[in-house]
């Protein structure tokens, strides 16, 4: 979860004469019309489903202002600064240079964006629409941060090499509506490949971090945690959720079985939160018509020692707010007992909760924002392992299997993570 | 929306070795202003350091062969449950009384300290390591006068018990210390030593609250509540849980 | 040297029930709001886990939710003739520390004030004379009556979830709630809780004897609940850690479970913790607060300036505050002058324990949550004709019992040895088939001359002002109430069952070593003159009409009930009075 830095905002005030030069600013960046409100407040709304926030500013800091590390499996990247400012921010570029680098990867100066920009997704946009966005970000207060662009160690700093990751995994073009499907799931899928790009972090990611595409939405894991399938598989996705269920996540973080938490928690705070009901109605539709990959494993038979141990376990612990029947309550504590997370193939999220507690997060919808205390101070790792292979087996379908080892490995790789 | 939370991070504080101490209250002891979102921090907590066992980090050697024998009087081992000793009351009381509450934190010690009435309560300056150092000693001194040399610990039952049971009712004097006040502390921390959490020394694997029928340290007991006159029947559970939470070897 | 802050509208001094009520409605009405709390920001997952939390030795023994008193004490005393010594460690009663203040500790007991509560002296000298009152009783009517408080108890009750069975629904006694109580206009927001089976066999022995018994009403919630803020409550799963500890589940109404979620989220809200305020400034003619002067924990002295300041630091701080800020004219005893220390008042509490035959009862006295309980009410307030007795006053009393942790709960029947192999089998014994009803019996106090607070000559705190004295002893009244009520408890426990009872009667001298409730009150009373209160009916200070001083303080003298459904109450029609009236037209709501 990000963190606030402490120190000074790096902008002096200057009065009026930062308002002039605002305004002379944006007439000069493309070609948007500051009047535009109808274009201005399209461009917020996309800028809100594509998120934009959550990696080009630093939380607490000026919007857009850029400077924030994306963790990559290759190292951290700073996001730019994409706020009007001509000198470190992006008021120089053309209308061209802009949609070039949001719908196909190519930076002003001809060189190749990085992926952790997902123009891989946001090419689905149209030209106008990524205009749109443009002229909202105009609005912005210009700030002055020089970031550095080139973070990445050798040989990940060579740009150049986009070129093979492009050939393997962009497709450019925009999202292109299936004439057999209803306008809701066009709309559905429109939001979750383009500008929402879900995939960014629920597909899991080849070697060189492009999608594996056989397992679309599948789950994937990123900054030490797990994040779940989302297709309409009844085991690991959200295919026990009604449609008013999943709507009802996105829009306040909150359902009868789950809650958000992690990077999850940001995506909903920023993003799906402020989305309308009617585009996370289509995101819903969309994502239940992913279809169930079927396959439940057989449960772990109850008297294996494993569950014996994470039953005393839960019944001592975690029945305090999860209930006896593992049900919890609606919108306040997760039903682990139908949670699908709980499911995940990868119980990194799960070993992650259980040793350094979580903060679900809290949006106007759901403000109560509950959290889960830390228990690394009382289970050791084969406890740990022993309950939540429980949690994983003891309702209904079953689940890998959680060691020792996995804890402790998740242990080690968790003790330099701030958040 | 700017969300701010300026605050020193949550740390569990490096302790003794062995006293399992708590934060007296102050463990966010820095003033900070919140605002926006609800704090947090990951291994947030200040969760208790369990007592470790070893040598004694307040008595001297002397001392706690006294407070063990005044121990297993206190609470004498029979069949079913072990006494005093056994169940590590002494260690409890030494691990007290190395700690916060030994020194006497959070107490108001402004002078000036003048006797009052009772019902004022405690007004000495002297806190309770002062009152097991000068108690003991007195203790042993008194029982080397009246047994031929022989300290309490080396009386026999009987005789202890007799000891103590006129320390109780006054008629045995100590020099220098209310012996009865004294006895009271001991009888009061002893016991308390008895039915606390494990993790402070005492209670050793349960032992009390499997005595009396107490479940521990448990939270959910919605499926218990109108069961009316009937036995509950989980065994008890510690803050460091149980035997049971371990998967046994295949 | 003091730092200055940019103003705000409105500072809070102390982030409470009442502190937090006021910055939920103030934020609302659009004020900029700071609060400002002595102690720690407090929270459930990180403060008060159930992993922990189950820690008698620390929590109960150790008190580590309560204010140290190195960081702030009372001195005590019996008469006035007497020498006040400092409280060097907690024993009487626990005040909180932290945000969430006693709201984060406390039972969750929400009872109602009766309705001849609030206009006390008028009623008991109509029924029973000016002459049945002792002469140095200095009771008074509140200036506020049930009826202007009802809308308020059902706002606060509906805050917090409250768990309960009604018994007077619009002037209609319903069966199975407390006949006595005032009429509320609606039923509670969520069902009595469970009650275990020493409360239902306290409720079928009051039953035989004629009495109504009724489930104690409760801020532990039957239920998850979704209060008017949308802040959702959990279930109170009976854990038996409820009164000294925080709730690890959500269950328990605190303002953490029921308003912090939310206020935190205000832009226009923030909060400095850690940070004690030493000081209410005024200017110079004394009639206009202008800031507050706080500390914070490297030392250093900050000024707040604010329009509005809202003193709500719990009800002993609050006249302390008061007294240190020379607002108001301080009580004198001898002379019957000033306003501000007089009518402190406690609670007149007992109880009566019970051993049953282990072979017969097993009462899981573990299983249990903070407010559980069947009580009966005959007894309370004017309930009863006192015209035979001899004391004015009362109490309801009940099988109260909050859990049974072990230190704290291993009773052996009276004339067992305290300690040896007789104890250790007495003990294995009766644990299980023991009634410890704790509060069973909780009683009126009223107010007297002589029972007041000043400033302490000798002692001082960490700041070097002086330590507040307490000068409070039982009077005959309190204590003839206390025996008739213990007597009549003892015949409930007795015909429960009960093989030997261990009757524990309130004896004088009040005796500052024994935990007797923290519902202390007054010292800053509410009134309709301001020679005999501090505060008018709207808890807006005489002397100083920007200032407003909530919490139990308002109180003339204590009824036989917990206060914080009236806290709670009181700090909604104050918060009311200040949005509807004080706001258009900022100055003295009351002209005396």
């Amino acid at each position: 979860m990000p963190r606030t830095g402490a120190g000074a905002h790096s902008l002096a005030a200057m009065g009026p004469v930062t308002a002039i030069l605002l305004t002379i600013a944006s007439a000069i960046a493309g070609e948007s019309d500051p009047q535009d409100f109808i274009q201005i407040e399209k461009g917020r709304y996309l800028a809100v489903v594509g998120d934009c926030a959550s990696c080009h500013t630093v939380p607490g800091r000026r919007p857009f202002a850029g400077g924030r590390a994306i963790e990559t499996p290759f190292g951290n990247i700073l996001a730019p600064n994409i706020t009007p400012d001509r000198d470190t921010g992006i008021g120089a570029w053309s209308d061209d240079e802009f949609d070039r680098a949001v719908r196909k990867g190519v930076r002003e100066d001809g060189s190749l964006l990085y992926p952790a920009m997902p123009y891989n997704a946001y090419t689905k946009m149209s030209r106008q629409e990524v205009l749109a966005i443009r002229a909202y970000l105009n609005t912005v207060e210009a700030v002055r941060n020089a970031v550095v662009a080139n973070t990445l160690p050798f040989p990940f700093n060579i740009r150049a090499a986009m070129h093979v990751w492009n050939a393997l995994y962009f497709t450019e073009g925009a999202y292109k509506p299936d004439p057999a499907k209803s306008a809701d799931w066009n709309r559905g899928a429109y939001l979750v490949d383009g500008p929402a790009h879900c995939g960014a972090c629920h597909t899991p990611k080849t070697l060189l971090g492009g999608d594996k595409t056989s397992r679309y939405l599948q789950g994937s894991d990123l900054q030490g945690w797990s994040a779940p399938d989302i297709t309409n598989d009844k085991v690991h996705g959200i295919g026990n959720w009604s449609a008013a269920e999943a709507v009802s996540y996105l829009k306040t973080g909150h359902n009868r079985v789950s809650a958000a938490t992690g990077p999850m928690a940001e995506a909903i705070s920023l993003s799906t939160s402020q989305m309308t009901d009617a585009d996370l109605a289509a995101i819903v539709t969309y994502l239940k018509s992913l279809p169930d990959r079927g396959g439940a494993a057989t449960p772990l038979a109850a008297q294996d020692p494993v569950m014996v141990a994470g039953a005393a376990i839960y019944r001592d612990a975690c029945s305090a707010c999860h209930g006896l029947d593992g049900r919890g309550t609606a919108q306040l504590f997760p039903s682990i007992a139908d949670s699908s997370m709980v499911r995940s193939d990868d119980p990194a999220t799960l070993i992650r909760i259980v040793l350094r507690g979580a903060r679900s997060v809290a949006t106007a919808g759901e403000p109560t924002g509950p959290g889960m205390p830390s228990y690394a101070w009382q289970l050791d790792d084969a406890q740990v392992a022993s309950v939540l292979t429980y949690i994983r087996n003891a309702w209904g379908s079953g689940a890998s299997t959680v060691s020792a080892q996995d804890v402790a490995r998740a242990k080690s790789q968790l003790a330099s993570r701030p958040d | 929306m700017t969300k701010q939370f300026d605050n020193i991070g949550l740390r569990r504080r490096e302790l003794l070795a062995g006293t399992a101490v708590f934060f007296l209250g102050l463990r966010r002891s820095q003033a900070a202003a919140i605002y926006g979102a609800l704090p947090w921090a990951p291994n947030a907590g200040d969760p208790p350091v369990p007592v470790k066992p070893g040598p004694w980090l307040f008595f001297t050697g002397a001392e706690g062969r006294a407070i063990e024998a005044i121990a297993d009087r206190i609470i004498p081992p029979d069949p079913q449950t072990p006494g005093g000793k056994d169940a590590g009351c002494a260690v409890f009381i030494d691990r007290q009384l190395a700690g916060p509450y030994g020194q006497q934190d959070g107490l108001y010690l402004r002078p000036p300290f003048q006797a009052g009435m009772k019902n004022q309560g405690e007004q000495s300056e002297g806190g309770p390591r002062q009152s097991y150092r000068s108690g003991l000693a007195a203790l042993d001194k008194a029982c080397k006068a009246k047994f031929a040399g022989k300290e309490f610990a080396e009386l026999s039952d009987g005789d202890k018990d007799k000891v103590l049971g006129d320390l109780e009712s006054g008629e045995l004097k100590l020099d220098g210390v209310d012996g009865k006040a004294f006895f009271a502390e001991v009888v009061k921390d002893v016991q308390m030593g008895f039915f606390a959490d494990p993790i402070y020394g005492g209670n050793r694997d349960m032992v009390a609250w499997k005595m009396i029928g107490y479940p521990g340290a448990r939270y959910n007991y919605l499926d218990w509540v109108n069961r009316h006159n009937e036995r509950f029947p989980l065994p008890p559970v510690a803050m460091t849980g149980r035997a049971e939470w371990t998967p046994k070897a295949r | 040297m003091s730092r200055r802050l940019p103003k705000r509208d409105v500072v809070i001094i102390g982030l409470g029930w009442t502190g937090s009520i006021m910055a939920h409605e103030l934020t609302d009405a659009g004020l900029d709001v700071i609060a400002i709390e002595r102690g720690p920001w407090r929270d459930s997952p990180t403060d008060f886990p159930p992993s922990y939390m189950q820690d008698e030795l620390r929590y109960r023994v150790r008190h580590e939710l309560f204010l140290r008193p190195d960081q702030l004490t009372f001195t005590f005393r019996n008469k006035i003739d007497q020498t006040a010594l400092p409280i060097r460690s907690w024993g009487a009663f626990m005040p909180p520390n932290g945000v969430g203040g006693g709201g984060v500790h406390w039972n969750a007991e929400m009872w109602r004030f009766l309705p001849t509560d609030f206009v006390l002296r008028t009623h008991l000298t109509q029924r029973y004379g000016a002459a049945f009152l002792p002469e140095d009783m200095t009771i008074q009517d509140w200036g506020v009556t049930y009826e202007d408080l009802e809308p308020h108890y059902d706002q606060f009750e509906y805050l917090c979830g409250t768990s309960g069975t009604a018994g007077n629904l619009k002037g209609e006694i319903q069966d199975g709630g407390n006949p006595f109580e005032g009429p509320r206009s609606r039923p509670y927001p969520t069902p009595a809780q469970a009650q275990p089976f020493g409360a239902t066999l306290f409720a079928k022995a009051a039953r035989e004897l004629g009495y109504k018994p009724f489930p104690q009403p409760s801020g532990n919630l039957s239920q998850p609940y979704t209060n008017p803020l949308g802040i959702r409550l959990g279930q109170c799963t009976y854990c038996g850690f409820c009164e000294w500890f925080g709730c690890g589940n959500y269950s328990k109404a605190s303002p953490q479970t029921t308003i912090l979620p939310v206020l935190i989220r205000k832009s226009n809200f923030s909060l400095r913790d850690n940070s004690e305020v030493v000081k209410i400034n005024t200017d110079g003619s004394g009639k206009v607060a202008t800031s507050v002067t706080f500390v914070d924990t490297s030392g250093q002295e900050w000024e707040q300036p604010a329009d509005l300041v809202i003193l709500s630091a719990y009800s002993m701080f609050n006249v302390q505050l008061l007294l240190h800020s020379k607002i108001g004219q301080p009580y004198d005893p001898v002379a019957n002058a000033g306003v501000v220390g007089r009518n402190f008042t406690h609670q007149t509490i007992s109880s009566v324990n019970g051993f049953f035959d282990n072979k017969k009862f097993n009462f899981n006295p573990f299983i249990a949550s903070g407010s559980i309980g069947m009580c009966i009410d005959e007894f309370n307030g004017d309930n009863f004709d006192h015209g035979p007795h001899g004391f004015v006053g009362g109490a309801y009393m009940g099988q109260v019992q909050t859990g049974a942790r072990p230190i704290e709960s291993t009773l052996v029947p009276p004339g067992t040895p305290k300690w040896g192999a007789a104890w250790k089998q007495a003990v294995r014994d009766n644990y299980l088939s023991t009634i410890k009803p704790g509060t069973g019996v909780h009683g009126s106090f009223y107010a007297y001359r002589d029972v007041y607070l000043d400033l302490d000559p000798t002692y001082k705190d960490r700041f070097g002002r002086p330590l507040m004295r307490m000068t409070i002893d039982f009077h005959d009244n309190e204590i003839k109430q206390n025996a008739f009520m213990t007597d009549r408890f003892a015949e409930v426990i007795k015909a429960m069952g009960a093989n030997v009872l261990e009757k524990q009667y309130r004896t004088a001298p009040y005796d500052v070593t024994k935990y007797q409730t923290t519902h202390l009150n007054g010292g800053a009373i509410m009134g309709v003159d301001p020679k005999t209160s501090v505060v008018n009916r709207y808890l807006q200070s005489w002397d100083v009409s920007n200032l407003f001083v909530l919490g139990a303080s308002a109180y003339p003298q204590n009824a036989g009930y917990n206060p914080t459904d009236t806290v709670g109450a009181l700090a909604f029609w104050a918060a009311a009075a200040i949005r509807d009236q004080y706001l258009k037209s900022p100055g003295p709501l009351v002209h005396a």
